[in-house]
């Protein structure tokens, strides 16, 4: 048996008193692929970089047995632990526009690699970085060698950053997330890259929370939570037959083929809130419809079965000009929303879905178009005409930190937006608060804490008990998944169907995600260029997509498992 | 044990805050310290050096330095006092007119602001003076002018990054008015970073009236106030050192004090939003 590339045993690392990885085991041969899966703070990223020494500062690491091919990397001092990082081991990390510095070429960041870990000349450095390049499938070499990660999208500089990694020559590759801020067809593309690799010799240590992205590329999985793996082996054992809970939960958490109005999560506490107080209004649970509205874009009245709808956009164009550019953001897009429905909109980043939001929200003033709420206009009119009506238009969007005051706690947050802003006095609204909180799931301990003190899901469930607070009939939800953990956002999923179900909610669901986007929406609208290139019932659309690029959408998607 | 490192970490403020309280009460009440007469004069004690009846010395008059100093530090607090009051309440008004109101009133606001700004500082409080006079009066309405284009930038900026930041436009989707948003979110965003401004500035405010009374325009002699007993010790510089050594020993004591609280109050400020 060939030695392991990596042989981690009793591995433990603390920060202070608290414990961070307590006692793993790892060992990677060469050419295999080892995935790290769990939450976040599980202990996975923590565990990874502790492999480099990297760790963190104040880290405190100590194990039986820590070797990376033949050296112990526990004896190494910093000079010997600089020589390993970036030779023997690299590190792909998950933000290449945080990892690559924007004033130098792609060239002199792979070159400089190239000077530290190789003896090559000048001209034989040039040469290598250009092969790397093409190896990483970079089009075009000769002319990115010479441009600044600015310059290139997201795709292109996760690439060029492993071109950087691979150019040490490294026997293991540590990839810390390295999918998880990309777009689908992208991150396609980098996994293949990765399993390439692999096959080529290099270990690999992948750490993801995303099982998908590591079923078709993964050897073994360890599974870890609390700084433990509660379930290691190989990786069609662990996702298709897992034997601990845990593993179950995290599997479970994957949208992926759950139909609509299924939870993913069975066993999560779904806030379906027990009393309504402040929302008889809206208590009405009338069960839902499920006939297919064909009409989403045309926005007519439907069919006789179908309701009216209650939101419709018609030709909204927005173009925003600075210094003589102008980019056409939303180009003459349409789309309808009725009662107690979802619709889904697609779309890659920069598509306009979120321009498209802010329009539909009266954030933004459309070039032309128009958009009614329930029959009288609400896009183009003043402010002051359109603000007694705002109450039935909620939003929750992808990062709520940004949109909670932060000098409010959330009880105060809460009490400001049940008196419809004109107080904050939390304990005028003690019995609303506690309602809110339970409905979304939150404990009531979170009170007191300011949007800083809140873990992420936390936030989110705290913007929607804020938007459920004004009672609205329309709820924008622009990417509100996409920066949670796969469990988090299974939770935030099921806790938003349950209470559309309960309250009769119209959803626009904005994400970039295709698998999210099917198990919410019942009408789905599919965004390029700030274009709506196809729409239609979400079923109909993703078995028989129409439209070329839906389509290409769709192959990179189902490619991907 | 981290506890009392972070107690550790306080210690500079807790001193800055005593000394500002300790100058403070000196200034209501500059008998509890001084019970003499900081006016009554004494010719046969001239210039002596600090003993331990005049701890600071006298001057050429034989008046007692360390009462004078004591009584000083009214007339100089106050003065910074209001000129930072005056400088910061202009500053806010500006500040607020050029970050939330239209656009062409903000550029015109903000090119003032930069002519001002142009000037150095104590020029423009001397142009002031000019055409105000010299006195009491005359220098706090001085600093408190020049000193305002500087808050007036601070505040526009902080303005702007709050009127722009996502919690307003959560207010505004909410169906948030104006007047409202202005209260619930801009003003206390505002009022925190102007509190620590003020404490920051007070220090330099009160060196700058020092510094005019100093020229001779500010406080008028014989009252005691630390910029006019600089003046008054100043041609003795090379003989009888006492005599600027402590006004000017007060005046730094104060700055320092102040811009120490200041830089607490700021880090502060930070760490909550």
């Amino acid at each position: 048996m060939t030695r392991p590339l990596l042989d981690i045993r009793g591995l433990r690392v603390r920060f202070g008193d608290a414990v961070a990885v307590d006692g793993i085991d790892l060992r990677i041969a060469p050419g295999e692929c080892v995935a790290l899966v769990g939450e976040s703070g599980s202990g996975k990223s923590v565990s990874a970089r502790a492999v480099l020494g990297l760790a963190g500062p104040g880290a405190r690491v100590s194990a039986d047995a820590l070797r990376v091919v033949d050296t112990d990397v526990l004896r190494l001092g910093e000079r010997g632990l600089r020589a390993l990082r970036g030779g023997r081991v690299g590190l792909i990390p998950q933000d290449a526009l945080a990892a690559l510095d924007p004033l130098h070429t792609i060239g002199r960041e792979i070159d400089r690699t190239l000077q530290l870990h190789t003896k090559l000349g000048a001209i034989a450095r040039h040469e290598r970085a250009l092969e790397l390049l093409r190896e990483v499938g970079i089009p075009n070499p000769e002319e990115r060698i010479r441009q600044r990660p600015g310059q290139l999208s997201g795709g292109l500089r996760q690439r060029a950053l492993i071109a950087s990694v691979l150019a040490g020559n490294p026997a293991l590759l540590i990839a810390d997330e390295p999918t998880t801020a990309l777009d689908a067809r992208v991150r396609r593309g980098i996994l293949t890259l990765l399993a390439e690799l692999r096959d080529r010799g290099t270990g690999l240590l992948l750490v993801s929370h995303d099982l998908d992205a590591v079923r078709g590329i993964a050897d073994t999985v360890a599974v870890m939570s609390g700084g433990r793996i509660v379930e290691s082996g190989p990786a069609a054992d662990v996702l298709g037959n897992p034997a601990e809970e845990y593993t179950r939960t995290l599997l479970a958490a994957s949208p992926v083929g759950v139909p609509r109005h299924t939870p993913l999560l069975s066993a999560s506490p779904v806030g379906v809130p027990r009393h309504t107080p402040l929302l008889s209004a809206s208590a009405r649970t009338t069960p839902l419809t499920t006939e297919r509205h064909t009409s989403a874009l045309t926005g007519t009245a439907g069919t006789e079965e179908s309701p009216a709808p209650i939101l419709v956009a018609r030709d909204l164009t927005k173009t925003f000009s600075s210094r003589g550019f102008s980019v056409p953001a939303v180009r003459q897009a349409s789309l309808a929303l009725f009662p107690g429905q979802t619709l889904g909109l697609i779309g890659e980043s920069g598509s306009g879905k979120s321009t498209l939001a802010r329009l539909i929200l009266g954030l933004e003033s459309p070039d032309s178009g128009t958009v009614d709420l329930q029959g009288s206009r609400w896009v183009p009119a003043p402010e002051s005409t359109r603000r007694p009506n705002r109450h039935r238009l909620a939003a929750i969007f992808q990062d709520p930190l940004s949109t909670f005051d932060p000098r409010l706690s959330a009880a105060q947050i809460l009490a400001e937006a049940h008196s419809g802003g004109r107080s904050i006095h939390a304990a005028a609204f003690a019995s609303e608060i506690s309602a809110s909180l339970d409905a979304v799931g939150l404990p009531q301990s979170v009170r007191s804490r300011r949007p800083l003190e809140l873990s992420g899901g936390q936030r989110q469930r705290l913007s929607i008990a804020r938007a459920l607070a004004q009672n609205p009939d329309i709820l924008v939800c622009d990417e509100p998944v996409s920066a949670l953990d796969l469990t988090v956002q299974a939770r935030v999923l099921d806790l938003l169907d349950g209470l559309q179900r309960e309250r009769r909610l119209s959803l626009l669901f904005i994400s970039h995600d295709l698998d999210v986007i099917r198990h919410v929406s019942d009408t789905v609208a599919v965004m390029r260029d700030g274009v709506i290139r196809e729409a239609g019932p979400t079923e109909r659309v993703f078995d028989s997509p129409e439209d070329e690029y839906t389509r290409a959408l769709l192959a990179d998607t189902a490619a991907r498992g | 044990m981290s506890s009392l490192r972070r107690s550790a970490r306080h210690i500079p403020q807790a001193l800055a805050a005593l000394v500002l309280l300790l100058l403070v009460i000196a200034a209501v009440f500059p008998g509890l310290f001084a019970p003499g007469d900081p006016l009554a004069i004494n010719p046969a004690d001239g210039f002596q050096p600090p003993n331990t009846t005049h701890p600071f010395g006298t001057d050429g008059s034989g008046r007692d330095l360390y009462t004078r100093v004591i009584h000083g530090t009214g007339p100089s607090l106050l003065i910074g006092l209001g000129a930072t009051a005056l400088g910061i309440g202009l500053a806010t008004v500006l500040g607020f007119v050029a970050g939330l109101g239209p656009r062409w009133l903000d550029f015109g606001t903000s090119r003032v602001i930069e002519v001002m700004l142009a000037f150095p500082g104590l020029v423009l409080a001397l142009l002031v003076m000019v055409i105000s006079g010299p006195g009491a009066f005359g220098a706090t309405v001085a600093v408190g002018l020049a000193t305002a284009p500087g808050y007036a930038r601070i505040i526009r900026g902080r303005v702007r990054e709050i009127a722009g930041s996502g919690f307003v436009e959560a207010a505004r989707v909410q169906g948030r008015g104006r007047m409202r948003i202005l209260t619930r979110h801009i003003l206390p965003g505002t009022a925190r970073s102007l509190a620590s401004l003020a404490t920051l500035g007070l220090g330099q405010a009160i060196v700058w009236v020092c510094a005019l009374s100093f020229l001779g325009l500010g406080v008028a002699p014989p009252a005691a106030e630390w910029g006019a007993l600089l003046n008054d010790g100043r041609q003795f510089i090379a003989t009888f050192w006492w005599l600027t050594f402590f006004p000017g020993l007060f005046i730094v004591l104060t700055a320092v004090s102040a811009t120490v609280l200041g830089r607490g109050l700021a880090k502060t400020t930070r760490s909550v939003s």
